[in-house]
């Protein structure tokens, strides 16, 4: 894309710095924690250490004599006000503090209210609970064998513990497309539990003004706007109404989807301040995040693939079971239970396609939220990229050229998918060749042929994804009802600088740099002289937030779209002042001027200065505009990533020698920008490859629950990341603009398991599920008779 | 009981619990808030500040432990309204995304490249291999501490 401004404006395409960093680089951010008001309280949670029980008595006597601790807060309390249970986003019910039992280990039991963080933690620790074990379901196939125990006893009609089934596609065509295929494989993919890990864990200062009457929360939340509403939905019936609540997201320490949902912990410490008049605090430890907070994935997969003879992909059909532990607290938009999931049809160009997901209920925290990823789309993505391997591999053709023939093709967009998808544009030939140019493929196959012969275990994976971002389209797109438009809103100063305001929040995404830069295009006023602000619900216009990666598509777009309502008033007023027909002027950024008469001009800085001491007669003054976009479609980033990896046949270790990453999100804001969410993706997506996973043993005591065992790669397992671009523009949105945060979250996953597979596949391995880690290695090698 | 401090180059005295972090200490009593919390294992390096030129990992070490010993947190960094090299070479080269882990990885690499002045990417990995950082990836850390000790290496 051509520049159209100078370094010096800023506008897109340039590499600005960030206009985040002079706080963090000092310092001087002011994260949840960060927060200190006069009189503030201390709540610290206590916290079950069984999966399923009873609880028979909850004695608080020691915790209250204990010097500092104020109260103790259950469920019985609760009850009281009818905030003992809330909604969840998919229309479940979740416990905020339990009253008869308990359903997964770590859930919150009471809450312990005191003056300081240290008497806080001395009173969970007096807290005596009595509890009454019940029998614990892990597994989600056996929550679903007749006579499993039924975990939802507090809904009375619940005979099971099936949550909801969802299917999508045309099963008949599809079947049929099967029936007349000439190959078909079949694959069981188990993608685990894994969490977000924010270094940044969750939490919230609440505090309730009785003299103003007012809520004010600061919180760690990825869409301050929604919890507004829902704040004022579950507590509007004991006068928390939503005008007299204001959500506070102040700078965020890494999102990635964990900090979308309502934890317990918030709706305690909300409720503690409504019930003292003080401040409370609360900040979940590490080991709480992990074990209590959201899961993302826990999906069973079954897959199958079908293709002819000469290696064309015909159709696809997968089933699915969804852990969704004991209640459906997924973040999902509420007409999608299986969010995004039917893009698994992926990069390529299929006559049928079928899908089904089942919902189920087992003794676990709430899972279903995502982890850097659109409502479920690695899940897709991984789905989709290891059966084209496996076909590729089963027909004996280099996977590379396979996925070329099989890629929908550039003049096929917009294209439908045979799950009703329209994907806006894509070049996914383009992106794999320039993938494989860079990496040097050919040379890699030969040097693995020679390795091969030598009893090297070497492996080269592909992961040629497409993604589905930027929810959503009104008609389809909603959350609680609320439609997922997002919006900016620009206040123009008579000095020609300007605030900008959105109803999105950064989690280190950049925002206030390449919002910025937005405006800078559109307008011609430098991104240095505009101010960008998000997560105050009392300034900003209402908006659904961050995740998803929505902000570029959704409220760039809208930063776009209220720019352009700008530049039409500025227009007029050039028009007065130039003494010209509006439609005399020409636009380029940052002035008016004549048609033929270029030296006739006013700058958007003197119009802005006009806007308020010299307007038209009859026009409003002043300089503003606010945007609230519906996007008419989605868009699809895609890239191909190709991956080296080394086998340790002693050790079982997978070492990533090499990785390239191509990435097309449309029309780039800031390269710099997008390249670092490239490599944090990409770490992200070797993360769950290799290292991360949550699971439980079978009376559903959590494995992993601290980063003694939940291994967060660091920066020696961390390859150097080898990233490039192609650049094919969104047809739709405004700026031909994509959004590529969590492209390559979604994308890498695959490509490792492929080069494992890749590596591996001599040897009679069809499948790894990830986490591939040494010792599933080793004892597949051993399998295979392998050793060193 | 009793401690007394010298945190970037200012004297302060606290009573405090025998139990009290070493962190809270700096975040809470001191409220110097740039010294950030990740975890409770020592793994995440969020909370590490120099004690006597030394990285330590804040979250694991007692306020009194600390005692009549001087500490250098991110806010003692800047000098003069300059900044160090590392806040510059973080800048420079997008070491940083959410900022969270940024103070702590700034402690660590401040005495790594004391220490070791000329490192090759291998050793710089090594080095903060005790930070974890969620957002960038480390190669542009990587890039900030070259870039850092580039500039130190010249003399500016």
């Amino acid at each position: 894309m051509a520049l159209r401004t100078s370094p010096e404006v800023g506008g897109m395409g340039h590499s600005i710095k960030r206009k985040e960093d002079p706080r963090f680089i000092r310092g001087k951010g002011t994260y949840v924690d960060d927060v200190v008001l006069p009189g503030m309280l201390y709540l610290d949670i206590v916290r079950s250490p069984f999966a399923h029980a009873k609880i028979k008595k909850i004695d608080i006597s020691k915790a209250t004599a204990i010097p500092g601790v104020l109260a103790v807060i259950t469920g019985q309390d609760l009850a009281k006000y009818n905030l003992h249970w809330m909604p969840t986003l998919m229309s479940d019910t979740q416990m905020v503090l339990p009253v008869e039992k308990v359903m997964y280990q770590a859930q919150e039991v009471a809450g312990v209210l005191a003056t300081s963080r240290y008497a806080a933690a001395d009173g969970v620790a007096a807290v005596e609970v009595e509890y009454e074990p019940l029998p614990v379901v892990v597994d989600p196939k056996k929550a679903l064998e007749p006579g499993a125990p039924v975990l939802r006893t507090d809904k009375k009609d619940k005979k099971d513990n099936h949550i909801w089934h969802w299917e999508w596609g045309n099963k008949a065509e599809t079947d049929r497309v099967f029936s007349e295929a000439d190959v078909t494989v079949k694959q069981d993919i188990y993608l685990p539990r894994i969490h977000v890990a924010s270094i940044e864990t969750c939490g919230c200062v609440a505090h309730f003004d009785k003299v103003q009457d007012k809520l004010t929360v600061w919180m760690t939340t990825q869409a301050p706007h929604a919890i507004r509403t829902v704040f004022a939905l579950v507590a509007g019936h004991v006068g928390l109404e939503e005008h007299k609540i204001r959500i506070i997201s102040p700078d965020i320490g890494g999102g990635f989807g964990g900090k979308v949902p309502v934890y317990p912990g918030y709706v305690i410490a909300v409720a503690a301040s409504v019930l003292t008049g003080k401040p409370v605090k609360w900040i979940e430890d590490r080991m709480e995040n992990l074990q209590a907070d959201s899961f993302a994935r826990d999906y069973h997969i079954t897959a199958e693939l079908a293709a002819k003879k000469d290696g064309t992909l015909t159709a696809l059909r997968i089933k699915t079971l969804a852990d969704h532990g004991y209640t459906d607290a997924a973040a999902n938009p509420s007409k999608f239970p299986a969010g995004l999931f039917h893009v698994c049809t992926g990069s390529y160009d299929l006559k049928a396609a079928h899908v089904e997901v089942d919902g189920v209920y087992t003794n676990k925290p709430p899972g279903g939220i995502a982890y850097r990823c659109s409502f479920r789309v690695t899940e897709a993505v991984h789905t989709i990229e290891r059966m084209v391997d496996i076909m590729a591999h089963q027909l004996g053709t280099d996977p590379a050229e396979f996925r070329m023939k099989n890629f929908i093709k550039p003049e096929q967009f917009p294209y439908k998918s045979a799950l009703g998808w329209e994907y806006d544009s894509g070049n996914y030939a383009g992106a794999l060749r320039m993938a494989m140019e860079r990496i040097g493929y050919a040379d890699l196959r030969r040097e693995q042929a020679e390795k091969r012969k030598r009893g090297e275990l070497m492996g080269v994976g592909i992961s040629s994804f497409t993604e589905i971002v930027g929810a959503g389209p009104s008609k389809h797109f909603d959350i609680l009802g609320l439609k997922m438009f997002d919006s900016c809103e620009i206040r123009i100063h008579p000095t020609g600088k300007a605030i900008a305001r959105f109803g999105t929040k950064s989690q280190g995404q950049g925002h206030e740099t390449t919002y910025a830069q937005i405006l800078a295009e559109e307008l011609g006023i430098p991104a240095k002289d505009i101010k960008v602000e998000e997560g105050d619900t009392d300034t900003a216009p209402y908006g659904l937030g961050t995740y998803a990666s929505r902000s570029t598509p959704v409220a760039g777009a809208a930063a776009a779209m209220a720019s352009r309502k700008i530049q039409d008033k500025a227009r007029k007023i050039a028009a007065y002042l130039l003494e010209a027909a509006p439609e005399d002027l020409v636009w380029e950024p940052g002035k008016f001027s004549v048609k033929g008469a270029p030296n006739r001009s006013k700058t958007i800085q003197e119009i802005a200065f006009a806007a308020y001491t010299n307007h038209p007669q009859g026009m409003e003054a002043g300089l503003e505009a606010v945007s609230y976009y519906d996007p008419p479609n989605l868009t699809y980033p895609f890239g191909s990533y190709i991956c080296v990896v080394d086998i340790d046949k002693g050790t079982g270790e997978v070492k990533v020698r090499r990785f390239v990453a191509i990435d097309d999100c449309g029309n780039i804001i800031n390269p710099m920008i997008v390249q670092g969410q490239v490599h944090g993706g990409l770490t992200m997506g070797l993360a769950p490859a290799l290292f991360e996973e949550i699971s439980y043993d079978e009376i559903g005591n959590i494995q992993g629950g601290s980063f003694i065992d939940y291994l967060v790669p660091t920066a020696v397992e961390t390859p150097k990341w080898e990233t490039g671009h192609t650049v094919t523009p969104s047809p739709h949105h405004p700026l031909g603009a994509k959004g590529v945060g969590e492209s390559a979250t979604v994308g890498a996953p695959a490509a490792i398991a492929n080069a494992v597979v890749d590596a591996l596949w001599h040897l009679g391995v069809r499948h790894v599920d990830i986490p591939i880690t040494p010792p599933k290695v080793w004892r597949l090698l051993r399998e295979k008779g392998v050793t060193e | 009981m009793l401690v007394k401090v010298a945190i970037n180059g200012e004297k302060h005295e606290a009573e405090v619990e025998p139990r009290l972090l070493l962190v809270h200490l700096i975040r809470e009593n001191l409220r110097l808030t740039g010294t950030h919390i990740g975890c409770d294992t020592s793994h995440c390096g969020a909370c590490t500040v120099l004690l006597d030129g030394r990285p330590v990992k804040s979250c694991t070490i007692f306020a009194v432990q600390a005692h009549g010993r001087e500490i250098t947190t991110v806010e003692g960094l800047e000098q003069d309204g300059k900044l160090h090299p590392l806040q510059e070479g973080f800048m420079a080269e997008h070491g940083l995304q959410c900022g969270y882990c940024t103070p702590g990885m700034l402690m660590t690499s401040v005495a790594f490249l004391q220490k070791n002045p000329r490192p090759t990417e291998d050793e710089i990995r090594r080095a903060i291999s005790g930070n974890l950082c969620r957002c960038t990836g480390y190669v542009n850390i990587v890039k900030a501490i070259q870039h850092a000790a580039a500039k130190l290496q010249g003399g500016a």
